[in-house]
């Protein structure tokens, strides 16, 4: 895991990729969080609203983001994690994570960092999730 | 459409007990195999992990399920979490109340006006500390959605 001294400003975590996403994931995930938006997992319902098929779970792909935030400062030290949600992700995407030290300061006598976010979708180049996360860092 | 009367609605408080199986499957469902959730005997949850109220949540008592939005015009447009100290932990029970915080309209690029539904849930431990709240936006879109939106 990083040290303090290594969180400037600036520093980033290993990119990572992540895909192709199926519908199984997006199954997987729905089933694990609750959430049963037939839009999600149902073909006729998602093309009878007009899209050409199913699509992920947007806290499909923030929960992916939020555990490989995790992964690099630590399980215990998350403080806030927050995202908006951009394109929408289809089946057989690919996705890459970046996280990038935005601030790094002493608050409440803790070492805090503010990450900035960001979920690309390969396929289009474009955001799937732009969001900002703060650590404590130990 | 949205009822705007509904802004401050609330349900009754309820409980959630924060399980290591249901963290367990939560991981692995957005991919990590981190320790610290898997093989951890008591796991902090993941970051996005108390979006599993759903569980525990009375459906007929959800503010957002009584503002009576349509499902194929339905969008999630954000979501925050606030942690006041590490997340929540296996073994703990939460107890937990959603409010409808604001709601507000945007003109949209296609599809006409889009209303948006801000809802913010506490969470509080059994002393009643407030451990962590989360915030969601959804965007109820003015048609159904069309190719490429």
């Amino acid at each position: 895991m990083p040290t303090w001294d290594d969180l400037t400003e600036g520093a980033a975590a290993p990119k990572r990729e992540y895909g192709p996403l199926t519908r199984t994931d997006f199954v997987r995930y729905q089933g694990a969080s609750g959430d049963f938006n037939p839009i999600h997992h149902d073909e006729e319902f998602a093309t009878s609203a007009g899209y050409p098929s199913v699509f992920s779970v947007g806290m499909l792909q923030a929960g992916i983001l939020g555990c490989y935030c995790t992964d690099w400062l630590g399980a215990d030290n998350v403080r806030r994690f927050a995202v908006q949600f951009r394109e929408q992700v289809w089946p057989n995407d690919h996705l890459v994570c970046e996280a990038t030290v935005a601030r790094r300061y002493e608050e409440a006598g803790e070492r805090r960092v503010d990450l900035t976010l960001l979920v690309t979708r390969q396929e289009s180049g474009g955001a799937a999730i732009r969001g900002e996360a703060t650590f404590v860092v130990p | 459409m949205v009822d705007k009367s509904k802004v401050g609605l609330s349900d009754e408080p309820s409980t959630m007990p924060v399980e290591r199986g249901k963290i367990r499957e939560f991981a692995r469902a957005c991919k990590s195999t981190n320790p610290a959730y898997v093989e951890d005997r008591t796991p902090v949850s993941p970051p996005t992990f108390l979006t599993t109220v759903n569980f525990w949540s009375r459906a007929d008592q959800s503010p957002l399920a009584r503002l009576d939005i349509d499902l194929r015009r339905l969008l999630h447009g954000g979501q925050e979490y606030v942690f006041h100290g590490p997340p929540p932990a296996a073994g703990t029970e939460l107890t937990f109340q959603t409010r409808v915080d604001t709601i507000y309209e945007k003109e949209g690029k296609r599809g006409g006006t889009m209303t948006f539904v801000e809802t913010v849930t506490e969470f509080r431990d059994a002393a009643g500390t407030l451990v962590a709240e989360s915030r969601s936006t959804a965007i109820e879109t003015g048609q159904p959605a069309t190719k490429g939106s």
